[in-house]
């Protein structure tokens, strides 16, 4: 039996509910970390930290459709939780920026969400993902029709690229771990474009 | 030593505009040094490594911890990362280490940083630090005025500005080694803005030696400011009639003014200035307000009268 074989049977067995505690533990791991741990600037670990995961996992989401093209490996049941759990990283991420970083200090989140580049880009990405989170339930699917369901869902495309561009964005040169996310994105995000077309 | 002449002729060197309005900022000074009610005489019983003499300059404030300042640095020569400068600064040897400083001086030369010592007065300058991307620091910093080291390198009267070199061993700083940025790292101040009693060559913080990590053995600290101004682990001093480059400025100058002070009604584009996060505050504390020249205001606003901040930002 190939690998990709025994990891499909595997798949079959193991169900997906516990892929939501599997995700959710690194973010709380990380908000125990900083509370146990704050350093010099905890707002900012935790902050970037759940940025950082929100990336990963939309990534994640995106790996599972080339996998099953490319190296037979069909993970399609778990994509739900990684999207979903993606959805809740960047919220959680947004939250901080919001309550901890700003304070609800309205005027500078005001003039943030208007003025700054990084941060739109930022927020257009999580308003995409909206309707996305919204319909990630099969009364949805049945609703709306697999074909209308995967227009919405082609969203996913544009928030990675505008996650990871945001992640770019806000550093003040040129990185490689930004610049790294970016990449994949577009890999990603290229390789339906003929898919698309057709 | 006898390399540096020890006779400032001040007049030959600044405008007398210049030193008129440096006097009066003087007097605004010590009034905001009697405001801030700080003591000048209390000597700490603990013993002194470097025994530094108190400045009245130095802020009232609370110090960030010693653990923060010299874990949370931005040291690109070290990498990107704010722990990258602690992780890999070790690497750098800072001993022998020697200051050239030429240009438009009478005194010439490449210097031994213990010769340059023997002549300076060391002070504890407890600063704020504020970096341009919205987070602070109150730095116990000791250093000597840069004011006695242009001094004793006696300037010409055409020298307008004083140019500032990082040293570049990519074999010891792995951050050189990326090729995006251009090495080594230069800043610059108007000579006027050199000669301020505020502005510190610092060599040590908290009593001791610099870390390595906060720009050892030698580097400047300009607390009105942002913190990219104050160059770290210098090499080069070179007095200059014209405005000299400034590394930032170089990468990105809609984003970084060649002065860059300290001003919250010029927001940087990626971010606001208006407030910053205070380093070592905790998960829930909120950001505060940012002073005009981070609060050194009463001090240096006149070396910028006439001058539209806005612009020369």
């Amino acid at each position: 039996m190939s690998v990709s074989q025994s990891v499909n049977a595997a798949a079959r067995k193991l169900p997906a509910w516990p892929l939501y505690p599997i995700l959710l533990f690194p973010g709380l791991w990380l908000f125990w970390t900083v509370l146990q741990n704050p350093g010099p600037n905890p707002v900012e670990s935790l902050e970037h930290g759940l940025g950082e995961y929100a990336l990963k996992l939309l990534v994640l989401g995106l790996l599972v459709t080339p996998l099953r093209d490319l190296g037979g490996v069909n993970l399609i049941k778990y994509r739900r939780a990684i999207g979903l759990m993606a959805f809740f990283y960047v919220c959680a991420h947004l939250l901080v920026y919001l309550v901890l970083d700003n304070q609800f200090w309205w005027d500078a989140l005001i003039k943030d969400i208007t003025k700054r580049p990084y941060i739109i880009v930022g927020v257009l990405a999580f308003l995409i993902l909206i309707p996305l989170a919204v319909t990630s339930n099969n009364l949805s699917i049945r609703k709306l029709g697999p074909k209308r369901w995967r227009q919405i869902h082609y969203g996913a495309y544009l928030a990675v690229i505008l996650g990871a561009a945001h992640f770019v964005m806000l550093k003040k040169t040129w990185q490689t771990e930004p610049l790294v996310y970016l990449a994949i994105a577009l890999i990603l995000v290229a390789y339906r474009i003929p898919k698309l077309i057709r | 030593m006898g390399r540096f002449k020890t006779a400032l002729k001040y007049s030959d060197i600044t405008p007398k505009a210049d030193f008129l309005n440096r006097r009066q900022l003087m007097t605004g000074a010590a009034g905001m040094t009697v405001a801030g009610g700080i003591a000048g005489g209390l000597a700490t019983p603990a013993a002194a490594a470097l025994d530094a003499a108190k400045s009245k300059w130095s802020t009232t404030q609370e110090p960030t911890s010693y653990e923060d300042i010299t874990s949370y640095n931005n040291f690109y020569e070290f990498g990107t990362g704010k722990g990258d400068p602690a992780q890999y600064a070790h690497a750098l040897t800072t001993d022998p280490w020697s200051v050239e400083i030429g240009g438009l001086v009478n005194n010439p030369g490449n210097y031994a940083l213990e010769d340059i010592l023997k002549d300076m007065t060391l002070e504890e300058r407890i600063y704020r630090f504020r970096c341009v991307e919205a987070w602070s620091m109150v730095v116990p910093w000791v250093g000597f005025q840069l004011s006695d080291l242009i001094a004793k390198a006696d300037p010409q009267g055409n020298a307008k500005y004083v140019a500032f070199e990082t040293l570049l061993r990519p074999e010891e700083m792995h951050g050189q080694k990326n090729g995006s940025f251009p090495w080594p790292y230069v800043e610059g101040l108007r000579l006027d803005e050199a000669m301020h009693p505020l502005t510190l060559m610092a060599t040590g913080l908290y009593d001791e030696p610099l870390p390595n990590q906060n720009g050892a053995p030698l580097r400047l600290v300009v607390p009105w400011k942002y913190g990219f101004k104050s160059i770290k682990s210098i090499v080069k001093i070179t007095l200059t009639e014209k405005e000299p480059p400034a590394t930032w400025n170089l990468i990105n100058a809609r984003e970084y003014g060649f002065y860059s002070n300290v001003n919250p009604n010029v927001s940087h584009p990626r971010w606001s200035q208006a407030s910053h996060r205070v380093i070592g505050s905790g998960l829930f504390a909120s950001k505060e307000p940012t002073e005009m020249f981070n609060g050194y205001g009463d001090a240096v606003a006149g070396l910028y009268d006439g001058m539209d901040l806005s612009k020369y930002y």
